[in-house]
């Protein structure tokens, strides 16, 4: 996180926690979800950064927080140095101007009965680009850096004539369309093919690089991450748990999680049809009642009874630039082979 | 592949399913070889669209109503089954001889009926068992066989989380104790670690009941974990039939060399590349061969169908740069 106070910090986020209440019957509640529960982090200014946890984390809700969708219940997000929970309507139309949302399921994200060209001017109508010429200008100039070109002919297409690269390719156009300075990229690719995958990621990593946009890379996918950010983190049952660079964590992981997280990856290798892989019992946490402590410890093959079930982990530095959220790190311990 | 007659279980030759659309006909399974010998596992990768969903639904017969074409001869055991009525193939084939999971499985279970009556349904209809109390013995040595609480049968299927629910769905088709069973995408919905468990699972049933699976799956990554051979398709054509060991590692159709450039790797370093252009259309395929539009070693011979030709080490391929 050195470099970011080098650029400028574009997001902060403090203690963020959005909980949503179950139903009430009358005074009583029934219980919250708490989705996303106590997150911090910092992202500079033109950074790339992605997070990976499995569905039921919290991860989607992170970002529908970031993007002022979801209220938060609790921390600050601050955009630019403000505090976005006290945006008034307007100011809140000009941070979502700021910010580019990429929907996982690009077909479900596009109106069906609007054709290519409408989807990209709308979004600069609504924000006061009246210039025709210049609207039609950055819309050249967006589908022609996603690569759906020849450009007169996306034009005039509605969503269901493209194929699902393409029609990622325009969410991309779309969010990239009012120049954001963050854009929230929501599992982007796992709708699509393996052999477009890579290409949507580089587009994305192209757009980063050349216009320098912030990212927040969401995926359940830790192998496509690589390919995309320098940094990562690891979120477990509505907490990050781990933090380091994309290197540093495939090679060195240090929460129990991300070791079974990797573990339980394939790369493409006959070898793997040889052996089992070995995969911690349980599920995912109840994000209604999460378990007290480290929320990992019922899976954990490490787990410390009386340590690990009492108090939260706070994060330890088992290297340098890599924090994790274990106690096993507690006196600088080495990390348990994996 | 050579596989000696007493070990052979399927054997498919020149499948075709067309469908009728509005704009012609559609070749979405277009003159497919394939054979399986007793107690092996097949992958068949390919694209989305690239006809390896409809495969399954021609193995299995389950058609829907537009078909055009639906020939070839796919022999199971002794049996041509295609020369079966729709009657005595849904009495004597499907779910008994040859088992399927769907493509999200988990939505294929009825929400309404309890999972026990549902798999108590399928094994008395086909003769598995004569009473409910046998039906219920069977389905829970299934649930045990799949790792799954067995008094999760008086469950509905939305009480269970996605992997138990995808567990559920392989344990009603080995309850038949099928032949063969055909997974289409058993893992594409699910979470990390669930595919992992899913595939273990696999795995473990495999060695302990000899059965043999078709894994139907875009993810070649996962579908290395029980591969013991390899098939791709490409626009309704199977182009590469090959050993798992080999494949792998240096596959020889062009298609599959650049789609296992794709594939992101975690625990090795590797440039990736991604393919160029789009599958052709089904409706109207390329003469010659199909891929020659977006292949880097095209040549004057492409504009021809290649056959299926088989390579000095026992594989195939459908490319004119091995003829």
């Amino acid at each position: 996180m050195a470099d970011a106070s080098v650029n400028g910090t574009l997001l902060d986020v403090r203690g963020l926690r959005t909980h949503f209440e179950l139903r009430r019957f009358g005074f009583f509640k029934v219980g919250t979800v708490r989705a996303v529960d106590g997150i911090s982090f910092q992202l500079g200014q033109g950074e790339a950064v992605a997070v990976v946890g499995e569905s039921g984390c919290g991860k989607s809700t992170l970002v529908k927080t970031l993007l002022g969708i979801h209220p938060p219940t609790e921390g600050e997000i601050r955009f630019n140095g403000r505090d976005i929970s006290k945006f008034d309507a307007a100011t809140l139309k000009w941070y979502r101007s700021q910010i580019g949302y990429v929907q996982q399921d690009p077909y479900g994200a596009l109106p069906p009965f609007m054709q290519a060209q409408r989807i990209l001017e709308e979004p600069m109508i609504v924000n006061g680009v009246r210039d025709r010429a210049e609207r039609m200008e950055r819309i050249n100039t967006a589908l022609t850096e996603v690569k759906l070109t020849p450009v007169g002919d996306i034009l005039q297409k509605f969503p269901h004539m493209l194929s699902g690269g393409q029609q990622q390719r325009l969410v991309i156009a779309r969010a990239m369309i009012l120049n954001p300075k963050l854009i929230l990229a929501d599992e982007p690719v796992s709708m699509l093919d393996a052999s477009v995958r890579v290409e949507i990621l580089q587009i994305l990593r192209k757009l980063q690089e050349t216009h320098g946009i912030g990212v927040i890379y969401i995926t359940h996918d830790l192998s496509t991450v690589r390919y995309f950010s320098e940094r990562i983190f690891v979120m477990y049952g509505g907490k990050l748990i781990e933090h380091a660079g994309v290197r540093d964590l495939v090679h060195h992981p240090s929460h129990p999680y991300t070791q079974a997280l990797l573990e339980a990856i394939s790369d493409p290798d006959p070898v793997n049809a040889t052996h089992m892989k070995k995969v911690p019992a349980g599920e995912p946490p109840s994000l209604v009642n999460p378990p007290p402590g480290c929320r990992y410890h019922p899976r954990c093959p490490h787990h410390m009874p009386g340590i690990c079930d009492v108090e939260d982990p706070p994060h330890f530095l088992p290297r340098p630039d890599h924090w994790t959220a274990c106690f096993l790190y507690r006196d600088g311990a080495e990390a348990p082979p994996p | 592949m050579n596989v000696g007659d007493a070990d052979r279980l399927l054997e498919v030759r020149d499948l075709r399913l067309y469908y009728r659309t509005t704009k012609g006909v559609l070749q979405a399974v277009d003159r497919v070889d394939l054979d399986l010998p007793r107690d092996r596992s097949i992958v068949v990768v390919g694209e989305s669209g690239c006809g390896k969903s409809s495969l399954s639904k021609a193995l299995l017969r389950l058609l829907p109503r537009n078909v055009a074409a639906y020939d070839g001869v796919v022999q199971l055991g002794d049996d041509d089954v295609m020369k079966l009525s729709d009657e005595r193939y849904r009495k004597e084939v499907r779910w008994v001889r040859m088992g399927f999971v769907p493509q999200a499985a988990m939505n294929t279970l009825n929400p309404v009926i309890r999972i026990g009556e549902q798999i108590y349904e399928a094994l008395i209809l086909h003769r598995r068992a004569r009473t409910k109390a046998e039906a219920d013995d069977k389905a829970r040595e299934g649930f045990k066989m799949v790792g799954l609480p067995t008094d999760f049968l008086d469950r509905y299927s939305f009480e269970l989380s996605g992997g138990m629910r995808q567990r559920a769905a392989i344990a009603m088709a080995l309850v038949m104790e099928p032949d063969l069973v055909i997974l289409d995408e058993p893992t594409s919905a699910l979470d990390v670690l669930t595919q992992a468990n899913v595939m273990n699972l696999l795995k473990r049933v495999k060695a302990e009941i000899k059965t043999s699976f078709i894994l139907i799956t875009h993810d070649i990554a996962t579908s290395s974990e029980i591969a013991d051979d390899a098939a791709v398709m490409y626009a309704g054509e199977m182009v590469e039939w090959s050993d798992a060991g080999r494949f792998y590692l240096e596959p020889l159709h062009p298609y599959s060399q650049m789609l296992m450039a794709s594939v992101p790797t975690l625990h090795e370093d590797r440039e990736l590349s991604f393919i160029p252009g789009q599958p052709p259309s089904l409706i109207n395929p390329p003469t010659g061969c199909r891929f020659k539009d977006r292949c880097p070693a095209r040549f004057a011979k492409c504009d021809e169908p290649p056959p299926m030709f088989d390579t000095a080490d026992g594989r195939k391929v459908r490319c004119w740069l091995h003829g």
